[in-house]
């Protein structure tokens, strides 16, 4: 029998920005949070200290500050006909854990998606008609638009302290600024960060090609930075170690340094670390949710905890995965295309160019997770798609974020004197231009349970369905062609384009943007959440984060997530708390 | 006898010590030279056999000997001493890897570990139910049974010639382990090779930093904040690790 605890107000499943988030406004708001995390405590003064936190092979190549997949991960398998087995390592992407989550250890890329990404489908119909849309292809609405969403972008960048420069102040367009985001209230916080000679090279090429380069907007902050919460953080020193590291001079924004101590100073908030939620409990009317199950990992003791409001802020598939293991709606069917949990799991894709600079000295190993010049003119639709056979497209950009030995794994021929040769040659001087590029829904791509394996918890794991489908491979050629372009133009000799492989691999690492099977929209049959990330049917409880976006943009997620989710907490403190019910 | 093999024997009779001695003596790389101020003294490795009495030579914990003189030829074909420096032999790659099979990674911690266990496509990833410290001790005595039948001789005692036919064997998976697939015991060495010809040298390899200079990578440095601007001017390379702050040269 599970030991009952006494109700709180509010608990959040998961530790990370949406939990942070929602837990500081929260509190703030008056309400009591608990926060259930399954990974440990981490004080980030202790943790993230110089200079052993700068130990590639414990954090870059063995994933320190990762999930441990020994405990839970998921099976995999690109299509319906094969058998799913279990991703046994991390690889593909670097899922959260512990204190701040992914969060503690992202590089730091903090975009605005397009307002076309909002109303893909009506404006896909508008400028091409549905013809141009594959019938496989799933795109929908969000039922919130860029301009709902603007003044929570804004708070998002200000607790974090993003630098960049606005390319879009109030419909005027500015000068060194991406001319095709959306429209602005006011400038970013903080400027821009420093240009490494690659971003420099970057941004004459692609500026005599006639495109739009502009620094990429980053959470590693530029200077020293107070948010509006009173955090203080430090700027940040180009050491190289952003993404699977945390940041010694607390100069990137993570919850640790930004929501999680603002919520903690208001005294109505708690952390359980070593807490694994396994089930959200429903009434008898099965349209609320009453309380959540966790096991306390340090004493395998099961405990219930009752709540008022029940905020599913993991991961997006330990939300997938709470929904599906508790029964909550109704399973996603490829084959009927009925059901909604499960449905349109996105990820992100890539596609890119390399080569070498042989007469620059690059130094490769300084920069920072989000050092980076950009071009916007290939991403969602700024450019015309007619004839091209694919939709969306994707962000092209220069990238320092610093070379480490290991990963960067200098050198051409595998092994021996000649790769020897090769990699002391190579490493200062190989460049590459990325393109992150758009993922959309496609029928057959989703999340289910796995039949075979369990969890250490006894529980079945989320399987994973999903390759490339319909017109991905046109949209990476076209992407490489123009990397190969500017990489060339840039100087650049041995220029390699790297598309898309056939099939989607969970063995390399691609990136940890890994979207849907919990999606908003305004129609219950093929949406699980209204777009204040709100349960259609179970109005307390709320399925927050990346997870409940129906496509993938061409852009880093975690500042849309934010965004959606100081819009959740304003709806909630607003109009929620005062008469609990469906937020419309 | 093969240059590996003289090595190997030499640095059996004499400890790591040695190692130092060689490592000295090896001039910078030229990529490196080319923009590096003269190297300040490099920080000795934080491994038992590096002190610097060099009294105590390192003691395999995983391997047997066997073992270790396999991988120690092996790596020291892998990343070859030669004109550019030492190689990952001298850089105690062979202790490395000693040190990572012994531990948690060789345990396969950390890995989701429960069958049934099942071969998939590529894509899906490591499939097989043998931990990393399990593939070396199939794999080594199938590889020597293979040399012995085609050699007359274990993997370390061939000349580097045969054993770089042999790697490249089981490279392309031509050489027949049985069970196991000799391409996922060459990535594992290869991978492993890298790690620890690259990895911070707490971990037993990549002695005096060798594996960064030879590529030019400085290390463990405060930050580049005042660099990365400067195009043109070289970065002082006066390599440092995480034991030279915390251990040999706080600064």
């Amino acid at each position: 029998m599970a030991k009952k605890l006494p109700a709180v107000d509010a608990v959040m499943v998961g530790v990370g920005w949406t939990g942070g988030i929602l837990a500081a406004e929260l509190t703030r708001a008056g309400v009591s949070v608990v926060g259930l995390e399954r990974g440990p405590f981490r004080d980030s003064n202790i943790e993230f200290a110089f200079p052993h936190i700068r130990d590639e092979l414990k954090y870059g190549i063995r994933f320190g500050l990762a999930q441990d997949v020994s405990r839970d991960t998921l099976t995999f398998r690109n299509a319906a006909e094969q058998t799913a087995l279990p991703m046994r390592q991390l690889g593909s992407f670097l899922l959260g854990s512990g204190t701040g989550g992914a969060g503690a250890h992202w590089n730091g890329q903090t975009w605005r998606w397009t307002p076309y990404d909002f109303e893909i489908l009506s404006q896909t119909r508008a400028r091409y008609g549905q013809g141009a849309i594959d019938e496989d292809m799933q795109i929908q609405d969000w039922g919130v638009t860029y301009q709902q969403l603007e003044p929570f972008y804004d708070k998002f960048e200000r607790t974090a302290g993003i630098g960049g420069k606005a390319g879009n102040l109030q419909g005027k367009i500015q000068p060194g600024g991406n001319p095709f985001e959306g429209a602005r209230a006011s400038e970013y916080p903080n400027p821009p960060m420093k240009r490494s000679q690659l971003g420099d090279l970057f941004q004459t090429a692609t500026q005599g090609m006639g495109y739009h380069p502009f620094p990429g907007p980053s959470a590693n902050m530029t200077q020293p930075y107070t948010n509006p919460d009173g955090q203080a953080l430090g700027a940040c020193m180009y050491c190289g170690h952003c993404e699977r590291f945390g940041c010694d001079y607390n100069a990137k924004a993570s919850p640790n340094n930004t929501v999680l101590p603002t919520a903690l100073a208001t005294g109505k908030f708690e952390v359980r670390h070593n807490a694994n939620v396994v089930r959200v409990n429903m009434d008898s009317s099965g349209k609320r949710a009453v309380s959540v199950t966790y096991i306390d990992l340090l004493t395998g003791e099961e405990i219930e905890q009752p709540a008022d409001m029940i905020f599913l802020t993991s991961f997006t598939f330990g939300n997938v995965k709470l929904l599906l293991v508790s029964k909550i709606g109704e399973v996603y069917d490829p084959v009927t295309n009925k059901g909604t949990v499960g449905r349109n799991y996105t990820y992100q894709l890539s596609a890119g160019a390399g080569g070498t600079l042989d007469d620059k000295d690059l130094k490769v190993f300084a920069g920072a997770g989000a050092e980076s010049v950009v071009i916007d003119d290939f991403n969602g639709d700024h450019f015309d798609h007619t004839g091209l056979g694919f939709l969306h497209g994707g962000s092209i950009s220069a990238s320092s974020a610093g070379a480490r030995p290991i990963q960067s794994n200098p050198g051409g021929a595998a092994w021996g004197s000649a790769w020897k040769r090769a990699a002391a040659q190579a490493y200062n001087h190989a460049v590459g231009i990325g393109a992150q590029v758009s993922s959309l829904p496609f029928r057959s791509n989703h999340l289910d349970l796995d039949p075979t394996y369990r969890d250490a918890y006894g529980l079945p794991l989320v399987r994973m369905t999903f390759d490339y489908r319909g017109n991905e491979s046109k949209r990476s050629q076209y992407l490489t062609a123009i990397t190969t372009k500017i990489l060339t133009a840039m100087g650049a000799k041995n220029v390699v384009g790297r598309g898309l492989p056939e099939h989607y691999s969970i063995v390399p690492y691609q990136s940890t943007h890994n979207q849907g099977g919990a999606i908003m929209g305004m129609d219950p049959s093929t949406s699980v959440v209204n777009p204040y990330m709100q349960h259609h049917q179970v109005s307390n409880l709320f399925v927050v984060g990346a997870s409940s976006f129906p496509h993938n943009s061409g852009f880093n997620p975690t500042g849309t997530v934010g965004a959606m989710t100081y819009r959740l907490a304003d709806a909630l403190i607003k109009r929620y708390l005062k008469n609990p019910g469906f937020l419309t | 006898m093969s240059d590996a093999n003289e090595r190997r024997k030499f640095l059996k009779g004499l400890g790591l010590a040695a190692v130092s001695l060689g490592i000295g003596a090896v001039a910078e790389p030229p990529s490196v030279e080319a923009q590096a101020q003269p190297a300040a003294p490099p920080a000795m490795p934080a491994m038992p056999a590096a002190t610097p009495t060099g009294a105590s030579p390192y003691t395999y914990v995983f391997f047997n000997s066997t073992e270790s003189a396999f991988v120690e030829a092996a790596v020291a074909r892998l990343i070859p001493k030669d004109d550019l420096g030492p190689g990952a032999l001298e850089a105690g790659v062979a202790y490395y890897i000693d040190g990572q099979l012994a531990g948690w990674y060789g345990e396969a911690g950390r890995w989701y570990w429960q069958g049934p266990w099942q071969q998939g496509t590529p894509q899906q990833g490591y499939q097989l139910p043998l931990k990393p410290s399990e593939v070396y001790r199939a794999a080594i005595p199938l590889v020597n049974d293979y040399t012995q039948k085609q050699f007359k001789a274990d993997f370390a005692d061939l000349s580097a010639a045969q054993q770089d036919t042999v790697l490249s064997g089981l490279e392309k998976g031509e050489i027949d382990l049985g069970r196991l697939p000799a391409r996922t015991f060459f990535a594992f060495l290869l991978q492993n090779t890298k790690e620890g010809f690259f990895a911070d040298p707490t971990y037993g390899g990549n002695a005096q930093m060798v594996g960064w200079k030879l590529i030019g990578y400085p290390g463990v440095q405060p930050g580049y904040s005042q660099i990365i601007e400067q195009y043109t001017t070289p970065f002082p390379l006066t390599y440092a690790s995480i034991g030279s702050y915390t251990e040999d040269n706080p600064r």
